[in-house]
């Protein structure tokens, strides 16, 4: 990438961007900090303890509410991404009449805030009497999250070499086979990718699932957003702790998993 | 192609496109048109809908105090999406300037703090901000105060938060954009004697503009409608328009008026996006 990414960074850029990481996980230190402390009022620190740890793994209320969130995040993404894979797909090889508008359809909830989907769905579902539970939930997940998984997955079919797919066709598979055999494993980090980012935005969600939750389901983030008035728990700091460590694991295992694979295969 | 394999591919473009538009036309598209219409009637005694025209509500929207919330909701996202451009455009630099390697690794770290609920995060600082928090007792201590200074449940605060919340979303477009820059301009310009800042405003700023766009319009209009945020930094008496809609909705009960003021986030939604076609393309907002 020539000149520019061949220079060191200057002292000032290193500095400059490291503050901007100071800032952006100054509030998680916190987080932590007060997940392991004796004193529960959150006002100062007192003194280590494992206490709030146990008292989550022994099965809080707020670890149901956590593992509903996992749930709705697990469902949504596997709906997103199988429509989403298949509409990319489908998107990318035919043209047709309607595919301005539905494209323009998915766009939508990329750009309008959150809030207007989110009472739009509740008006909606109520209109239709339903009640609001993880039917709800689920209906409105998918819609915010398959967009992000369509758009995520067409910049990597941009790229992709349509060739492969013809001489697929001219050995003599038919339409469905070289979609299973050759289309789908090329587009396999895409997917995986999409995924990803489907989860952590249905995970993070408050905004949406606070107009469709309903009494008995109440995802992690909704429940948060009503202690926020109050005092928050220090288990919501635990259960906070427990998944950025996760993730972080997770990610290193991966890391590590696919590396050695590569090395197996190259 | 014959008439038999033009079926089949008629088919096949419904089995895999058909899904994903019908689930958006009736879950995304069917709502938001039902909220146009919400707009346009008579809230129930109780708090449903009557189907009788009016227009009211859009007058409502338009009295002086609604207006109010809503000229300084616009103020915040402005604010916000300016001071997000000052710190990702730089920080989106350094980051096209470190090796390849490096970089993944430093755009990952800019994601990972999501899965850390936003709510808890902008809590943490509440916790750091607050009168008896850190910042204030360590200015105290260091003796250069002896009052807490009052930062939380402040308009300043309300904006600390978003900026907070939104910024990592600014750094992505631009990143893109920057990284698409073409490096040999960046030399031409120096060598034909132009300095580094005629060089910046007339090489680099024109040709990342559509980043700079793309992440103002990701940062402004979800600011627009993240009540969670004053909610969470700006105490009771701060109310934007995030706030105002999902308290008319599910506080007031006044689905007519929550839902006319939607509208009007549609329309802003719209004209910044109509704005934004004259410089980008909209598959780089995602």
């Amino acid at each position: 990438m020539g000149n520019i990414s061949s220079k060191k960074l200057g002292r000032g850029s290193a500095l400059f961007m490291w503050l901007v990481y100071l800032f952006l996980y100054m509030p998680i230190f916190v987080v932590i900090m007060y997940s392991f402390n004796t004193n529960s009022s959150n006002l100062t620190f007192t003194g280590f303890t494992l206490k709030w740890y146990a008292q989550v793994l022994n099965g809080d209320n707020l670890w149901r509410n956590m593992w509903l969130s996992l749930e709705l995040a697990g469902v949504a993404t596997i709906i997103s991404v199988v429509l989403g894979t298949l509409a990319t797909i489908g998107m990318y090889r035919y043209e047709f009449r309607l595919k301005k508008y539905l494209n323009a359809l998915l766009y939508i909830p990329l750009v309008i805030p959150e809030l207007v989907i989110g009472l739009a769905s509740l008006a909606a579902f109520s209109k239709l009497g339903m009640d609001m539970g993880f039917a709800t939930l689920v209906f409105a997940h998918v819609t915010f999250c398959l967009p992000y998984v369509i758009i995520t997955l067409r910049a990597r079919i941009a790229d992709f070499d349509a060739s492969i797919e013809e001489a697929s066709m001219d050995l003599g598979a038919n339409q469905w086979h070289t979609l299973r055999r050759v289309t789908l494993p090329l587009l396999a980090p895409g997917i995986a990718s999409g995924a990803f980012m489907s989860i952590s935005l249905s995970i993070d969600d408050v905004i949406i699932s606070y107009f469709v939750s309903g009494a008995g389901q109440i995802t992690f983030p909704v429940k948060v957003y009503g202690m926020v008035r109050g005092k928050i728990s220090t288990q919501v700091y635990v259960i906070s702790t427990i998944m950025i460590v996760s993730i972080v694991v997770l990610y290193v295992i991966g890391t590590l998993i696919l590396r050695a694979w590569r090395k197996r295969h190259a | 192609m014959n008439k038999k394999s033009n079926r089949s591919t008629l088919r096949l473009i419904l089995v895999m496109v058909g899904p994903t538009a019908l689930w958006l036309l009736l879950f995304l598209l069917v709502p938001l048109v039902y909220v146009i219409y919400i707009s346009f009637m008579t809230k129930g005694l109780y708090g449903g809908v009557q189907s009788i025209f009016t227009l009211e509500n859009y007058k409502n929207i338009f009295s002086a105090l609604y207006f109010k919330v809503t000229g300084k909701s616009l103020v915040m996202a402005f604010e916000t999406a300016m001071i997000c451009l000052l710190i990702s455009y730089p920080f989106a630099w350094i980051l096209s300037k470190v090796p390849k390697k490096a970089s993944g690794l430093l755009m990952l770290l800019l994601m990972l703090p999501f899965w850390v609920n936003g709510l808890i995060r902008l809590n943490g600082w509440s916790n750091i901000l607050r009168d008896s928090g850190f910042v204030n007792r360590m200015l105290i201590q260091l003796g250069i105060i002896d009052k807490p200074l009052t930062m939380m449940y402040t308009n300043g605060a309300v904006l600390f938060g978003m900026v907070y919340c939104f910024f990592p979303f600014m750094v992505l477009p631009l990143h893109t954009s920057i990284s698409k820059l073409d490096k040999t301009l960046i030399e031409a310009s120096m060598d034909l004697g132009a300095g580094p800042v005629k060089t910046f405003t007339r090489v680099v700023l024109p040709q990342t503009l559509p980043g700079i766009f793309a992440g103002t319009i990701q940062v402004f209009i979800p600011s627009l409608g993240a009540f969670f945020v004053s909610d969470v930094m700006g105490g009771g008496s701060s109310s934007y328009l995030g706030n105002l809609i999902q308290s008319q909705f599910l506080v007031a009960r006044n689905w007519p008026l929550g839902a006319a003021f939607s509208v009007l986030l549609i329309i802003f939604t719209l004209v910044v996006l109509k704005l934004y076609t004259k410089v980008g393309s909209l598959d780089d907002l995602a």
